[in-house]
């Protein structure tokens, strides 16, 4: 029998972590939806939502209730256990590639210190990159049962493009791993605490910008949305599906889009770091120190929010500026242009670093 | 820090949060199902097809581009596997690290070079 004090020490280390988490990520993967909207909107002259709530503020709220009170409804030749399992694959994958993210340093609250993460995993980007991979399963699985022709399409674009783009990703990150020489989230983030790796030259902001591409082309949006291509296969992958399983799918393609950029931010933008102008140069001369000090005295874990909203409004930006690309692009970008030079980044990193350049 | 000592501590929770994952999926689904209406009929549970009635099944044959993609794709994710110890492991193994990986992605590019040359990337 585990007495009092392990049962306090439990939930104090692991059930509120959870708790905490699970509401910020739910609460994000609703109201995101509504930053998307509006967006959008204001980016085409429109308003968006407005009547539910000041500013259309209730408006997941209404969402939310309307997908459960919607019915329900599995085709009649879909295979139903692969039909009902593939949203709760592709949902829980999502979830659980936040356990590994670090929103920040230790901190003290109410004199006890804390972490804030739920697990500090020794191989966190693999960690996420693998449940990234298993979510592609969830995709091809709603696509093949739901026995539509445009289902099916949408399943199989999907996953190849979601597996083409995995590969630059994957260097990317190798890149981020070899200069941090840790899998490690939170000593990546530490590892940047001299110079953010955006700016290493010349690897940096190379590295940077394949994952950015990759990133986007794996959370299947535009310019890359051609799984839900809708003005050619209808809604893709999720044609089929409606209600709340509807609204799945929907949620845990936000939370993909957070990790997305929550990965971002840490292996490229300093994680938690503060923004700093020059400090090496500059940051002596009165008027910019003020500013350098200000800016060091925010939070480091809004410093995190700051940069994942930042991530989160450029893609909205992207999908209301860039038109779709077409499948054999698509392809060709993946294959005949980012893997090359993924590889190529990689091998000039390691030089580098044997050179001792970095 | 041994390996060994990551993995109770580390996973736990990582198990704990995937199964609240998994609870709040399926309790999404069964509330829905308990206050969310049934009537289903003949039109209703055909698969939509813009509207007309579907034809055939959609269990068929289907492009064999997606299957090369997914060959190539095996390749280049083992190879990334490889990698990533690498990587960590760097700053220990020196030279003799970077050598050995620059021979390994040579052999992998001839590989990626004479699926180029045959076609295999080319999709239309």
């Amino acid at each position: 029998m585990p007495d009092m004090q392990q049962i306090i020490n439990f939930i104090i280390t692991i059930g509120i972590p959870v708790v905490v988490l699970l509401s910020f990520i739910l609460a994000n993967a609703m109201y995101l939806q509504l930053m998307e909207r509006k967006v959008l909107a204001h980016m085409q002259s429109r308003l968006g939502p407005m009547r539910t709530g000041w500013h259309g503020l209730l408006q997941p709220v209404a969402d939310a209730v309307k997908f459960m009170f919607k019915e329900d409804i599995i085709p009649a030749k879909a295979d139903k256990w692969v039909f009902s399992l593939a949203p709760l694959i592709f949902l829980v994958m999502a979830f659980g590639a936040f356990v590994a993210i670090p929103f920040g340093p230790d901190t003290v609250i109410f004199g006890r210190t804390v972490h804030l993460w739920v697990s500090n995993l020794n191989i966190g980007v693999l960690y996420i990159v693998a449940l990234a991979g298993i979510g592609t399963y969830g995709v091809i699985m709603a696509g093949w049962a739901s026995n539509n022709k445009y289902s099916l399409m949408g399943g199989f674009r999907s996953a190849a493009q979601m597996i083409s783009y995995e590969i630059p990703m994957a260097f990317a990150i190798v890149t981020v791993a070899l200069m941090a020489g840790s899998l490690n989230l939170t000593e990546i983030v530490q590892a940047q605490s001299q110079k953010w790796f955006i700016i290493v030259f010349p690897v940096g902001p190379v590295a940077f910008f394949l994952y950015l591409i990759a990133g986007v082309a794996e959370t299947n949006r535009a310019p890359f949305d051609l799984p839900e291509a809708e003005s050619e296969l209808v809604a893709g992958y999720f044609t089929e599906y409606s209600g709340i399983r509807f609204g799945i799918f929907y949620m845990a393609e936000y939370m993909n889009m957070m990790i997305v950029s929550l990965l971002a931010s840490i292996m490229f933008l300093g994680g938690w770091m503060p923004v700093q102008i020059f400090p090496k140069l500059l940051g002596g001369i009165p008027p910019i120190s003020w500013i350098n000090t200000a800016l060091a005295a925010i939070p480091p874990t809004l410093w995190l929010l700051a940069k994942l909203y930042f991530f989160i409004f450029f893609y909205m930006w992207i999908r209301a500026t860039l038109p779709r690309y077409r499948y054999d692009q698509l392809m060709t970008i993946a294959w005949k242009i980012l893997l090359p030079i993924s590889l190529g980044t990689l091998l000039v990193a390691a030089f580098m670093k044997q050179a001792g350049w970095m | 820090m041994t390996p060994g000592s990551y993995l109770p501590g580390h996973f736990l929770p990582v198990a704990i949060f995937l199964f609240v994952g998994i609870a709040v999926g399926v309790g999404m689904l069964v509330f829905s199902r308990l206050v969310s209406p049934r009537r289903p009929y003949r039109e209703k549970l055909m698969t939509y097809e813009s509207g007309i009635t579907p034809f055939s099944d959609a269990h068929q044959k289907f492009s064999i581009r997606y299957y090369i993609i997914a060959m190539l794709f095996l390749i280049f994710d083992i190879e990334a596997v490889f990698l990533y110890p690498w990587a960590v492991a760097y700053d220990r193994i020196g030279l003799y690290g970077l050598v050995e990986m620059v021979i390994f992605i040579i052999i992998l590019l001839v590989g990626y070079v004479y699926a180029w040359k045959k076609g295999a990337l080319e999709w239309e």
